[in-house]
């Protein structure tokens, strides 16, 4: 097993002396899907666009199917493929052209495009919506192309970010079989993140958790929840879940910072969940 | 064979927003035809230059400022790019930053070039007469020269983050590239360190071109336009390519 694909070393970015990501390391097995969770402004975007040569480290290295994200962009972007968090499709083109514009910005043999877009639309179950224009999309909607999109390649390496985000649980369902079978039977390696918690339960080999920049935690997601005290609850939820194992974690931080409008919500929620445990 | 095949996706992504979008042209032939009707018309009543009527004197120069504004103003798209996420589709693909600034480029080369072609063709109402030769001719040195400052436009849409701030810098840029590129009036008597002005101007030679093809008053030899116009198109070609390697 012991052929990483992502090699992170020291990975730090400042945007004018804010720390966004902060000395990490981690590295990345092939054919593993490895769970970057934290609460928002964590660092996890950053992290990714970073690995995905958009934007450059202010320190440390990184290595994506061996090849150095800095010295040798070029090679890296031949490996890999992103779903974007925001959305990045092309509204004034529809769906089929979207698909398309990406098969020809990524080098799709030609013979393959017309099937791969036929399967992609399939896979997400958009092929009634083909010939319409971006725009028309539900955000869903939109969200399931862009996942589609982001296949057509067949990149070695994927960078999910948030990609079950507002969606539906049978299109979520698809995406997480999808995924699934990717990495049994490709061997893709996958970085995500989610904020599901039932999501990196899952699809996750490892997972590690994220705060202001640093990680905090990592490892199996078995091996986290037995690495923290048993949430004191009605014995047939006794058993942790990776949520209490997130709230564990990143909850200290929240209410050191509890004089934000979301740190207030916060801290209620821990509170709450205290006096139940 | 790859980066071939991006170009290619870029120019048709170019060419179905233009097709999409195709409202802009007739906006964008509106000014052009004021200017011919209202000003061209207003002043040939009273004047003629180097023999003929002012209004059909002025058909070139017009010409020119319509593809100098649509050219140049198709920066604007870069900067709205860069702020929409789907730019970043086309930065992560495995493709040179040169291939990705040519596509844009001759995205908008064909844009400015469809619209010079349709006002080229209203030349039959202001007493234009063509030939092969001179189509083709007029359609070289237009494409010339919205390589060039659609070129020009995108180095500065890449450059610059916020569309005011284009706007600003454009305007200061784009209006004394047209009033000294003699499209409205003959640069002969213009004063020497204004005429300073007219040399450095890339409009002044398809200006001169244009009337040397299409009413053979031309003031340099067309050859000499044509290869200016060509170092100008080359120059801010790489000009442009080296904006788009500093994006990240
Ligand atoms: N271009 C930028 N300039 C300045 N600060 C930035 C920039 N991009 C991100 N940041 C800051 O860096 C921090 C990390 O942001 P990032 O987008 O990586 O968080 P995230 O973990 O992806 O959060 P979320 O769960 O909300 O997506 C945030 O505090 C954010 O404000
Ligand atoms: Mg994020």
């Amino acid at each position: 097993m012991a052929n990483p694909v992502i090699e992170v070393k020291n990975l730090t970015k400042k945007f004018n002396g804010f720390t966004a990501v902060d000395s990490i390391n981690f590295e990345v097995d092939e054919g593993c899907v490895f769970g970057l969770l934290g609460p928002n402004g964590a660092g996890k975007t950053t992290t990714i666009s970073m690995l995905s040569t958009l934007l450059r480290p202010t320190s440390g290295t990184a290595l994506i199917n061996g090849h150095d994200v800095q010295k040798d962009p070029a090679a890296v972007r031949r490996s890999i493929g992103i779903v974007f968090q925001d959305p990045s499709s092309d509204d004034i083109l529809t769906g089929r052209e979207n698909l398309l514009l990406h098969c020809l910005l990524f080098d799709v043999p030609n013979a393959e495009i017309g099937p791969r877009i036929k399967w992609a639309l399939e896979l997400v179950d958009l092929t009634e919506w083909k010939d319409a224009l971006l725009k028309k999309y539900s955000g869903g909607m939109r969200r399931r192309l862009e996942l589609a999109r982001g296949l057509l390649h067949k990149p070695r390496i994927l960078f999910l970010d948030e990609p079950t985000l507002g969606l539906d649980p049978q299109a979520r369902e698809n995406i997480w079989v999808h995924i699934e079978n990717l990495v049994k039977v490709e061997k893709v390696s996958i970085i995500l993140t989610t904020h599901y918690m039932e999501e990196a339960d899952r699809l996750c080999d490892r997972v590690a958790i994220i705060d202001h920049g640093k990680i905090i935690v990592s490892g199996t997601p078995t091996e986290l929840k037995t690495g923290i005290p048993e949430p004191k609850r009605p014995p047939e939820v006794l058993k942790a879940t990776l949520h209490d194992v997130f709230l564990y974690y990143t909850g200290k931080q929240l209410r050191e910072s509890g004089d934000t409008a979301e740190g207030g919500f916060m801290q209620k929620v821990m509170n709450f969940t205290k006096k139940n445990r | 064979m790859r980066e071939l095949k991006g170009l290619l996706g870029l120019w048709y992504r170019e060419l179905l927003v233009f097709w999409r979008e195709k409202s802009r042209i007739v906006s964008s032939l509106f000014s052009p035809i004021l200017w011919l009707v209202v000003f061209g018309g207003g002043m040939g009543t009273v004047s003629h230059v180097e023999g003929v009527n002012y209004q059909t004197f002025l058909f070139p120069g017009i010409l020119c400022m319509s593809v100098l504004f649509s050219s140049i103003f198709f920066g604007l798209y870069i900067v709205w790019d860069k702020r929409i996420d789907f730019f970043k589709e086309v930065l992560v693909a495995p493709l040179s930053r040169v291939t990705i600034f040519t596509g844009k480029m001759l995205g908008g080369t064909t844009d400015s070039l469809i619209q010079g072609a349709i006002l080229l063709s209203l030349g039959l109402f202001f007493g234009i007469h063509y030939s092969i030769f001179s189509v083709v001719a007029a359609m070289l040195i237009l494409f010339l020269l919205s390589a060039a400052l659609v070129s020009l436009g995108l180095m500065i849409g890449a450059l610059i983050d916020s569309l005011e701030g284009f706007n600003l810098f454009v305007s200061f840029l784009i209006f004394p590239m047209f009033f000294f590129s003699g499209a409205l009036f003959p640069l002969e008597n213009l004063p020497g360190w204004l005429k300073f002005f007219t040399f450095i101007d890339p409009v002044t030679y398809a200006v001169d071109a244009m009337r040397g093809i299409l009413l053979h008053l031309n003031r340099f030899p067309l050859g000499l336009d044509f290869l200016i116009l060509g170092a100008f198109a080359l120059f801010f070609i790489s000009a442009g390519t080296w904006a788009f390697r500093k994006l990240k």
